[in-house]
């Protein structure tokens, strides 16, 4: 979700890091084994300038890591532990009192419980949707490349361009209002981003717009996938359509789907620009998120040690969550992943 | 093989060449700023637009003339962005040398840091002859900044609109407020816009009416004693919660922000959906802005004080604004003190009254503005008791945004009069 970078949060935003880095770190080794591949000659010597190139080639991409990753996350920690405004010296040290203030604070509490809300929903709106739109996609029917197309449309815009259009869509008297009036359902109308009980579900919703194409695109790209000789199998065992589906391809779409959830997890975690378009976290602080309250905190109110410590909490959060359904939900798939094959010679 | 190793070699230059690029990056600190014969001053300023931009070229250019060696850089940059340069700079400590300063608890958190030069005694004059409006860039008695234009807040309306409701008279006390806004809503018209989304025009409404009810000692207190215990404050609350239940405000206005587009709660007054709105003397060029016409409501402009509550200690003539000052940053070469003294200087300000930049503050500049609607906030301005600088402003973002936050709570019917003093008290002693 937050995968454009238009308005992320900037260097307190340590949490973006741990999906770049396993991203980036096994990127570096295996392009440095394929270079040192295909060499025909055996000896100690060769063993030693492999070694010698792999690290040659992993160093530029560790110092980057290093100086762009660890230290801030490093520095982010440091910060935490300190009362600072940003200006001149960093003296006032408080340990954990940054921590607890954040704990006992209404309105991170509150934020921590909007992203909850947000990557259940996500998951419980977007999932079946995505999995039916995918479904009658992958059928032969007319257009077909046009609406994939108009459903990817969406989460290729800009975040900030959406947020924008969405805005004036959803202000009062806008073009939202007008469309309930059209239908004769005037009475159905809402302050939609004005009241307190339902933004952040008028937010979900423009979420849900601008990211179920993803869902789509993913799931489609794992359709693919599905051995075709299974559905001529199902076929000749006269299975309907929906059995198909049933028994065939959505337990084949699972690693896709586990991925997909992965992804929508981490973003719902880290939301900050839709939100920041939309409603800044208002009103009454109904649709604040831990990235929202996290600026919020530092630079408006220039209380940068304790928007760290939201930061290191929003990084510990992100991290334990990836955690565990790395290790409840991912494992299978990573025990049914084809082990790393040896470069053949 | 060969092509094997031409590869490794092309990528292990690359690879040299990355690391030395990651190396490379802190030696650009290098900003000293007297070149071989001469100071050079950096000046970043708002003014980016025509007449301000061209006038302030002429200004540096003037007094380039008048001291030989000194050259005078000007940054024009739009107002956003020249607050983020400077949030930035103020961090690295590469600030420019002439820069504006708001006042307030945002200067006292910069003198803490010894970011701002001291100008009580190089501006003696300039500070005796802007009398008061001085105040608010004062820290410890000491003069951090000059102001060079200070505004208040008050009612912009539309003049078409009260009459087309029937309205002869502005209102002069809450309780004609709210009949004003009843009559404008029996006429089919929304009364009251207010960017409550950005919080702070909301929180206007509660500085407004704690200036009203309380005096101005209390206030001084307040603001230096961070001490807000004295009960007028949660009058003003409750005074505020009155209003607020009167529902006078545009549909969705927890969400409407400030100044930015149509919709917005400027946006609203200028296209005449609503009928007033509370704002400062930027008001006027926001709206012209926002219209297509470039004339905002044009002679439909009118403009009303802040009224007068029941019982209150406070003076009725008691405004709240805020402005714009400049100052040197700690590093600056002497010839800052003598450029802003310069720029505050009858000359540098009666054009700048002219070009309606602002409202001056030097009063040789007073007979000098140009814009009518300015002229009169101008004599308010002068006939005011005092200027509260606006209390976010002169709390500083801590405290000033707690404070916000609550009132905005307050809007949304979540807050209460006691809530906003508890939370601005709490972020007080937290400091």
């Amino acid at each position: 979700m937050a995968d454009d970078v238009t308005a992320r949060p900037t260097r307190t935003d340590v949490a973006a890091t741990p999906r770049d880095t396993a991203r980036a770190a096994d990127r570096a080794p295996r392009s440095a084994a394929r270079a040192a591949g295909g060499r025909p000659r055996a000896s100690v010597t060769v063993e030693w300038r492999k070694r010698l190139e792999i690290l040659f080639f992993v160093t530029p991409a560790l110092a980057l890591f290093a100086v762009f990753v660890v230290t801030p996350v490093l520095q982010a920690v440091r910060y935490s532990t300190y009362k600072w405004n940003g200006l001149g010296p960093m003296d006032d040290f408080v340990g954990l009192q940054n921590y607890a203030n954040a704990l006992r604070d209404q309105v991170f509490t509150g934020a921590v419980t909007h992203n909850l809300i947000i990557i259940v929903l996500s998951i419980v709106i977007q999932l079946p949707l995505g999995l039916a739109i995918a479904l009658l996609l992958n059928r032969e029917i007319r257009g077909r490349a046009a609406m994939r197309v108009i459903i990817f449309v969406p989460y290729v815009l800009a975040e900030v361009v959406a947020g924008v259009v969405w805005l004036m869509l959803l202000q009062p008297g806008g073009l939202v209002d007008a469309v309930f009036d059209g239908l004769g359902l005037s009475a159905a109308k809402q302050l939609w981003l004005g009241n307190p009980e339902i933004a952040l579900y008028t937010v979900m919703v423009v979420l849900t717009w601008k990211y179920l194409g993803l869902a789509i695109i993913l799931f489609l790209a794992g359709l693919q996938g599905v051995p075709t000789d299974l559905y001529e199998a199902a076929q000749l065992d006269g299975a309907s359509w929906w059995q198909v589906q049933r028994r065939i391809t959505i337990p084949l779409l699972g690693p896709t789907i586990r991925t997909w959830g992965f992804l929508s997890m981490i973003g719902s975690l880290q939301l900050f620009d839709m939100v920041w378009i939309l409603t800044k976290g208002g009103p009454a602080n109904s649709t604040m998120t831990m990235a929202t309250y996290l600026i919020n905190q530092g630079t408006n109110r220039s209380l940068y040690g304790y928007a760290s410590a939201v930061a290191v909490l929003l990084f510990g959060i992100s991290l334990v969550l990836a955690a565990l359904y790395q290790y409840f939900v991912l494992r299978r798939d990573n025990q049914d992943a084809p082990k790393p094959r040896k470069v053949q010679r | 093989m060969a092509r094997n190793r031409l590869l490794s070699a092309v990528a292990m230059t690359a690879g040299v060449a990355l690391l030395a690029a990651g190396c490379s990056g802190g030696g650009s600190g290098n900003t000293s700023d007297d070149s071989a014969d001469g100071t050079t001053l950096t000046w970043w300023h708002n003014s980016n637009n025509e007449p301000g931009k061209g006038y302030y070229e002429k200004v540096a250019a003037d007094f380039e003339a008048a001291n030989p060696g000194v050259t005078v850089e000007i940054s024009a940059l739009a107002h956003e962005d020249m607050l983020t340069k400077l949030d930035a700079s103020f961090q690295t400590g590469d600030t420019p040398d002439v820069y504006m300063e708001r006042g307030g608890g945002e200067l006292a958190a910069h003198v803490e840091a010894g970011l701002v030069q001291d100008l009580t005694d190089g501006s003696s004059e300039a500070i005796e002859k802007i009398g008061g409006s001085v105040a608010g860039w004062q820290v410890d008695g000491k003069t951090y900044a000059l102001p060079f234009s200070l505004g208040v807040v008050g009612f912009w309306y539309n003049k078409a609109l009260f009459e087309q409701a029937g309205i002869t008279e502005p209102p002069a006390t809450m309780t004609d407020l709210v009949a004003v806004a009843d009559k404008l809503k029996a006429a089919g018209i929304e009364p009251i816009s207010v960017g409550a989304g950005d919080k702070w025009p909301a929180a206007h409404y509660w500085y407004y009416l704690a200036l009203r009810h309380c005096s101005e000692q209390v206030l001084t207190d307040a603001v230096t004693l961070k001490d807000f215990s004295d009960p007028c404050f949660v009058a003003a609350g409750e005074d505020l919660e009155k209003l607020i239940l009167a529902e006078p405000f545009n549909s969705g206005f927890l969400a409407t922000p400030a100044q930015t587009g149509p919709t917005s709660a400027s946006g609203l007054l200028a296209t005449r959906k609503v009928a007033m709105e509370l704002a400062g003397h930027w008001e006027p060029g926001v709206m012209q802005g926002l219209t297509e016409d470039k004339q905002g409501l044009g002679a439909d402009t009118g403009w009303f004080p802040f009224p007068a509550v029941e019982g209150g200690e406070g003076d009725p003539a008691a405004a709240l604004g805020g402005g714009d000052a400049w100052a040197c940053s700690a590093e600056a070469p002497p010839e800052c003190v003598d450029f802003v003294n310069y720029l505050l200087s009858d000359e540098v300000q009666i054009g700048f009254a002219e070009q309606s930049m602002g409202l001056p503050t030097n009063p040789a500049a007073t007979g000098s503005v140009a814009d009518p609607a300015l002229a009169e906030l101008l004599t308010f301005r002068d006939e005011a008791p005092f200027v509260q600088l606006y209390f976010d402003t002169a709390f500083g973002e801590n405290i000033g945004g707690a404070m916000n936050d609550e009132i905005a709570l307050l809007f949304a019917g979540q807050g209460t009069p006691q809530g906003i003093v508890d939370a601005t008290q709490a972020a007080a002693e937290s400091e």
